[in-house]
């Protein structure tokens, strides 16, 4: 009963009020993000710009000068299942200029070893476990860096009941989205030059990197605008997945003696210090 | 000294510490035995000319007892160690395994393969990478599952999508590919709108420097400018009906709102003759704003 009155109380004042009032936003843990250092949303001009040189001087500037046409090389863990390997197929489907082979039991750096030989500028590594693949490690050649992610909630087109033959030959466009730290920037760009710079805008299809409090969220879709152009209506084609970085690190993949940039195993609980805190 | 046979008879009928019975087989787990089960010829104990194979630390040697060792258990054996090259050391076996039962010479090469193939693969092993298994903290991955469940939610990823589309749509990113009528429309409408907005303001400033006047007169000014517009509207008309070209691109500034900066000067420029019918509206209207304001008192 109480409640009831509270109700109506609260309509009586929203009415008194009128409709100046700005309405009230829930917090939400976007809202409430502990602010990041590095985020480039809030820093003056002076760090905005040294960030962009820095940037330009990284090792992914190359392709975002256009400089080369990047060529991906998908491979799996030694005995992948048959999901992985549909989704390896389906990932070089997506992919413009990228092959697929399996590992035969070679170790990583002789993978890249033999990748450089041949002039791969992306190497991917698809790990699995119990069937599902659950590892996604992505290296960009000739030298670093090396993302590690866990890869999660992967559906493949039949799971999402698509037909793979949907995807066209077009080259996809590329969008990242809400990556604002550092760290953010630089998985965003490596996530991004696996994609020709150019994209064939004919094909309509569009591939996205969406993330949110540091999942990536990954969507596949077809795209169409309305007569008006006012709206875009998407057609998912598939597949689809979440990644979670784990590590990042400098060079080609090394996991003894590698340069981690960034890594949070073992030191969890000081890195992992509030919900709230993102890194992406 | 040596009873071979004695000594069989023991091991078989009653109690060998080495051997192991199953139901189908007996095995020997002495490690002298060349073949590892428990039989008459391959018994290390219950034959004093014996010879095996044995592997340490990656070196193989071949031992070998004879019947006249047998007295001194520590001088026993007699240890070759054979070669790492597979050809001379199944020359070596055969060199000292002279003369002796075929038995034990098969055998001796039969153990002397498996133990090079096994050192071979375990080589392989340590050589080829070296996988670390990781356990999943079913703990942590049950939160992270359950946390990219709610960013999902809170992620509103179809609508991200579309939002950023039209982003590039608008921007131009498409180049010629789409054509919409309707847009090119609302753009024109829009560019319009910030124009007449930047009228406002100009005579908002204008009137700031007055006096602050109340809606009423404001509304009823600006119908007057819009009269005042479409005069000028119908001049260019006619102006273009006399095709006098300097005039007509007088009128083409007027009326193109790509630039507002013109625009705005072109404002100033028509402001002092506006300001004529402005100032005799001003002393109709003021007993009637002044009215409403006593209404609203009361």
């Amino acid at each position: 009963m109480a409640r009831g009155k509270d109700k109506k109380k609260r309509k009586l004042e929203k009415k008194q009020e009128g409709d100046d009032v700005p309405k009230k936003m829930p917090h939400t843990l976007e809202s409430l993000r502990e602010k990041d250092e590095t985020m480039l949303a809030n820093v003056d001009d002076e760090e905005k710009l040294e960030a962009q040189k820095d940037m330009e001087l990284d090792e992914l500037s190359s392709y975002y000068e256009n400089s080369y046409e990047p060529k991906v090389l998908i491979t799996y863990s030694d005995n992948p299942h048959n999901k992985t390997r549909i989704f390896g197929k389906e990932l070089c489907r997506m992919i413009p200029n990228s092959i697929s082979r399996y590992r035969q039991r070679s170790s990583v750096k002789r993978i890249v070893q033999s990748a450089l030989r041949e002039n791969v500028t992306d190497v991917i590594v698809i790990n699995e476990n119990q069937k599902q693949p659950n590892g996604f490690l992505l290296i960009h050649l000739p030298n670093g860096p090396t993302a590690h992610f866990r890869l999660s909630s992967c559906k493949i087109t039949p799971e999402l009941r698509k037909d793979y033959k949907e995807i066209t030959n077009h080259r996809p466009e590329v969008i990242l989205n809400n990556f604002s730290t550092r760290l953010g920037l630089t998985v965003g760009r490596m996530l991004g030059a696996l994609f020709h710079y150019e994209p064939q805008f004919r094909g309509r299809r569009a591939v996205t990197f969406h993330n949110q409090r540091d999942y990536i969220f990954f969507r596949h879709h077809r795209y169409e605008f309305t007569s008006d152009g006012k709206r875009a209506k998407l057609r998912e084609l598939g597949p689809r997945f979440t990644l979670k970085l784990i590590s990042l690190q400098q060079g080609t993949f090394d996991s003894k003696r590698g340069d981690f940039e960034w890594i949070i195993a073992g030191r969890r609980h000081q890195m992992e210090t509030s919900r709230r805190k993102f890194f992406l | 000294m040596q009873h071979d046979d004695v000594v069989w008879a023991i091991i078989n009928k009653t109690h060998c510490s080495h051997k192991v019975t199953t139901k189908t087989q007996q095995f020997c787990r002495n490690e002298y035995n060349l073949t590892g089960l428990c039989s008459r010829a391959s018994c290390p104990l219950a034959n004093s000319k014996y010879a095996t194979i044995r592997e340490e630390n990656g070196i193989i040697y071949l031992y070998m007892k004879t019947a006249e060792r047998v007295m001194f258990p520590a001088k026993q054996w007699e240890k070759v160690k054979l070669s790492r090259n597979f050809e001379k050391a199944i020359y070596q076996i055969n060199e000292n395994l002279l003369y002796w039962p075929a038995f034990i010479k098969a055998k001796c090469k039969q153990r002397f393969v498996k133990i090079t193939q096994y050192l071979i693969r375990m080589r392989k092993l340590k050589l080829r990478r070296v996988k670390e298994l990781v356990p999943i903290q079913r703990k942590i991955e049950r939160r992270e599952r359950r946390r990219e469940e709610k960013a999902l939610v809170a992620a509103r990823i179809d609508n991200a999508i579309e939002k950023q589309l039209l982003e590039r749509l608008k921007k131009g990113t498409y180049n010629d590919i789409y054509n919409f009528p309707q847009m090119a429309f609302d753009s024109a409408l829009k560019a319009e709108e910030i124009s007449s907005e930047s009228e406002k303001e100009d005579e908002e400033e204008e009137e700031e420097e007055r006096e602050i006047e109340p809606e009423l007169e404001r509304e009823l000014e600006r119908t007057v400018e819009q009269a005042d517009e479409f005069v000028e509207a119908d001049s260019d008309m006619d102006s273009d009906e006399d095709s006098d070209s300097g005039k007509r691109e007088s009128a083409n500034v007027a009326s193109d709102f790509e630039s507002e900066t013109s625009d705005i000067e072109d404002m100033a420029d028509r402001i002092p003759q506006k300001k004529k019918p402005r100032v005799e509206i001003e002393y109709e209207t003021e007993p009637v704003a002044s009215v409403s304001r006593k209404k609203i008192k009361h």
